[in-house]
């Protein structure tokens, strides 16, 4: 039977409290905190995350296809699954697909997946959804709001979740929405919205999918619920019939907020985490309509379990500030350094580049066997040429030999800590070190290698990748 | 190999103001400083055979057009050279080379560099650094941040805290901006304290403001010939004693064997210069020294590197005033570039300018007492990766 193989949570590591928030407008302190993308992050460098994640065990030739989903994604025309498939080193035969522009892409993603595997048109399929959507500043969005990633590899052997059933419903209706020509979010009257919108929907669609297969409320050890907000769930959850205090999954709203249409997702992992075999578990996403999937927990769920998850992302946190966020999500205009504009890079030189820098791949030299990055064609220490194999840098863990932290360049978030680290079989690679607090860095400290954005010019993102301390 | 040692002289030299010259452009200091050289060696411009022009950035000029066309040079061969740090130097070398090998026997090294026009508060591209290859896959670049990788290797490879290893950089400051305060063609001309430079705000961490040279212009030039016609011009012509330059290939950036607490181009570099010039100690010989004081820390490591202290040893040094004006070896004796300024294309040749008048007892109140070798000593790019000059000349034949 077809269902979730494995799973991997991306939770970026800032927090900005919504108390932080409310100070800044002058309003009634609101409780909890949302997750913060970093500068360099975005809703691609989160999916590569959460995508990491979920197949670090996994041979990335052996899986089938990549789906992205997001409303978020960095490109209107321009494919961010190849790309995410790209720095996974996937096979080119992968099948690579966005599912974009709706909250429910995400489950909507695991659905196509399942039907594509339940055809044979492949094994498995990794689906990862993320995203980093901006709520007007002052609004109730931007409260809700919270940044994030999660990925499933969707296949049919050593499942830990079956896919039992699925059922959905669309809907027409203008309560939340995002045009082409818009950066924030925008919705109607929040009256409108959750009653004609989402109570209505999930109510209906969930309690359809119960009767079309035969279960009532307590066949259910857990109900993974999306949620705009902290009390929307109640309501729908008393409308179903669930008991929320111990049926219904806490979609870490308060601690990460809405990520989105990485949220149902999210949550999912989160009920993963502490289910047992033989769990029935709930999952309904929304936006446009609701996708409603029945799950089974099978006891491979023993050997996934204590690997990876969401809630160690959780407590591994560094708190921002307002203004930070605002400069970060380029929401207010600062002055410039005094410093030469950045440059394009060049496409042609991104593509011949494409291995070494996407996937972090650097060479080993046949003869000598010293390890190098970037990829050379004569070997710095013994001068032959052309005989290297590939060496992937990106899953080793590194060693900080010096850095220093500077405040002077094009910077967004001074200081910049610049890193020179060793790896433990040899090569060596300077990089920043993101995602840190200054006072933490170390001589001698863990680093992992982290995707993200280094640059947005000429109308095209560049990537490439980070430091960053190893962190649970 | 024979070597460069008496082969050329330098027999004019010419130095600009050095500073913030927002009334200068890049070919008004070319001339201040080209003419100053003609006067000092007794010749002029039609007597000029050959050029080699330094700039590092293009904007200083491009092409050795830019050399003849303030200078109104006729028609001769001039070739633009650029080094990063080391250009000025490396246009020296190639004149000497030039008529060294009887190819020509007047020749002109002079380089300038306009970096005040372009409104940048530090070095006019920090991109070329980082251009991958076209790419920008890299970490963010600044000048300041590679160097104090380097302190921060350092202070913790030798068990000194950041307050005790900034003091230390701090006396190398203050060393500076008092030689500073004694050159009246230098652009910052005054003293500074201890506290001062420990008070300073922080650049590139463990950096400071008064770690870092400030951004300048200005132009410097050699006129040479060969040596056994230098005589014919004046009775004080300073030879050549070694040219050496050592270009890294980016080892120290891929190669976890290289330590972060010294320079391997300033070590071979200058390993090559003494042979060159038969020098066996240098602590003992060189009598005079104008290395490249981008940044405290990098003054502090070229001591070791260039053998003036044992490995490890430069603080000791640095502390009991070894390095200063009335020290054994004075390093810097015109404030460096902290305080004479760093004109990229032009600094080596300032240096020079430095050195050669030391040599004939024209320093003033800056001249250290008979001197007879005089080194100068220029890193451009990062302690991982650099072009390297190290120049000797003396004011005798051997």
């Amino acid at each position: 039977m077809v269902g979730i193989v494995s799973y991997g949570a991306y939770v970026p590591v800032y927090r900005l409290s919504r108390a932080e928030i409310s100070r800044a407008w002058s309003k009634q302190a609101i409780s909890g905190e949302k997750a913060v993308a970093y500068y360099d992050e975005d809703s691609l460098t989160m999916a590569v995350a959460a995508a990491r994640s979920c197949v670090v065990e996994i041979d990335s030739k052996s899986i089938g296809g990549l789906y992205f989903a997001s409303v978020t994604s960095p490109y209107r025309e321009k494919q961010a699954a190849v790309t995410i498939a790209t720095v996974l080193d996937m096979s080119l035969e992968a099948y690579t697909v966005d599912i974009c522009n709706s909250l429910r892409a995400g489950t909507s993603a695991m659905r196509i997946a399942m039907d594509a595997i339940s055809n044979d048109s492949t094994d498995n399929i990794l689906v990862s959804a993320a995203d980093c959507r901006l709520g007007m500043p002052n609004s109730d969005a931007e409260m809700s709001f919270g940044d994030g990633a999660a990925a499933f590899l969707i296949g049919k052997t050593n499942v830990v979740a079956e896919i039992e059933g699925v059922y959905g419903i669309s809907n027409e209706l203008l309560d939340v929405w995002r045009s082409d020509k818009d950066a924030f979010v925008r919705s109607w009257e929040s009256r409108f919205v959750y009653s004609e919108g989402y109570t209505r929907i999930v109510t209906q669609a969930v309690s359809t999918a119960m009767k079309r297969y035969n279960l009532t409320p307590k066949d259910f050890a857990k109900v993974v619920l999306y949620t705009p907000d902290s009390r929307q769930l109640g309501t729908v959850a008393r409308k179903l019939g669930f008991d929320l205090a111990t049926q219904v999954q806490d979609t870490l709203y308060p601690k990460i907020g809405n990520t989105g249409t990485a949220q149902p997702l999210l949550a999912l992992i989160a009920a993963l985490e502490d289910a047992k075999a033989g769990d029935r578990i709930l999952l309904a996403s929304y936006g446009d309509g609701c996708d409603v999937f029945v799950l089974r927990v099978t006891k491979e769920i023993e050997k996934l379990r204590s690997k990876r998850g969401v809630k160690g992302q959780l407590e591994a946190k560094l708190m921002t500030t307002y203004n930070r966020y605002l400069r970060w999500r380029e929401l207010i205009e600062v002055e410039p350094p005094a410093v030469p504009p950045m440059e394009q890079p060049s496409p042609v030189a991104l593509w011949r580049d494409t291995h070494g820098g996407l996937t972090l791949h650097g060479v080993k030299c046949k003869r000598c066997g010293t390890i190098q990055y970037p990829v050379q064609r004569v070997c710095g220490v013994c001068r032959a040429k052309d005989e290297f194999d590939d060496y992937m840098f990106a899953d080793k863990v590194g060693k900080l030999v010096t850095f220093s932290h500077d405040s002077l360049g094009n910077l967004i978030d001074p200081p910049n800590t610049v890193a020179v680290v060793d790896f433990p079989e040899g090569g060596r690679i300077t990089f920043d070190m993101t995602s840190r607090d200054p006072s933490e860095v170390k001589i001698g400290m863990s680093v992992a290698m982290v995707f993200r954005k280094i640059r947005y010019v000429g109308g095209f993102y560049d990537y490439w990748w980070k430091c960053c301390p190893v962190r649970g | 190999m024979k070597g460069i040692r008496d082969k050329a002289a330098i027999i004019g030299m010419g130095c600009s103001k050095f500073g913030e010259n927002w009334d200068r452009s890049a070919a008004d200091m070319i001339i201040d400083a080209a003419y100053e050289a003609y006067e000092d060696a007794g010749v002029g411009s039609g007597d000029i055979q050959a050029a080699w022009f330094g700039t590092y950035d293009s904007m200083s000029g491009l092409s050795g057009q830019a050399l003849a066309e303030p200078l109104k040079l006729d028609y001769i061969p001039i070739t633009r050279v650029e080094n990063m740090c080391a250009t000025g130097s490396d246009a020296l070398r190639n004149a000497c080379y030039g008529v060294a090998s009887g190819a020509c026997d007047i020749a002109l090294a002079l380089g300038v560099e306009k970096l005040k026009d372009s409104g940048y508060t530090g070095l006019p591209d920090f991109e070329w650094q980082r251009r991958r290859g076209g790419t920008y896959r890299d970490r963010s670049y600044s000048a300041p941040s590679h160097f104090a990788m380097m302190a921060t290797k350092y202070f913790e490879k030798y068990g000194l805290t950041p307050d005790e290893g900034k003091r230390i950089l701090a006396q190398i400051a203050v060393k500076n901006h008092h030689n500073g305060s004694l050159s009246p063609k230098a652009h910052f001309q005054r003293e500074v304290t201890i506290e001062q430079v420990l008070q300073a705000p922080i650049i590139a961490w463990p950096l400071g403001l008064y770690d870092c040279c400030g951004v300048s212009d200005g132009a410097a030039a050699a006129i040479v010939t060969r040596a056994d016609l230098a005589k014919n011009f004046r009775a004080d012509p300073i030879y050549i004693k070694a040219l050496q330059v050592s270009v890294g290939g980016g080892q120290g950036h891929m190669n976890p064997a290289f330590d972060w607490t010294h320079v391997e181009e300033n070590v071979r570099a200058g390993k090559a210069a003494y042979a060159e010039a038969g020098i066996t100690n240098p602590r003992k010989e060189i009598s005079i020294a104008e290395v490249h004081d981008c940044f405290t820390i990098t003054e502090l490591v070229i001591m070791e590197d260039l053998q003036f202290s044992l490995r490890g040893k430069a603080p000791e040094d640095i502390e009991s005033g070894f390095f200063s004006l009335k020290g054994g070896l004075p390093v810097n004796s015109d404030g460096g570039l902290k305080c004479f300024g760093h004109p990229i294309g032009a600094s080596g040749l300032r240096m020079m300018y430095e050195i050669y008048k030391q040599l004939q007892g024209k320093a003033g109140p800056r001249q250290v007492k008979n001197p007879r070798l005089g080194l100068t000593h220029n890193l451009g790019g990062t302690p991982a990766s650099a072009s390297v000059s190290v120049i000797i000349a003396g004011n005798e034949k051997s």
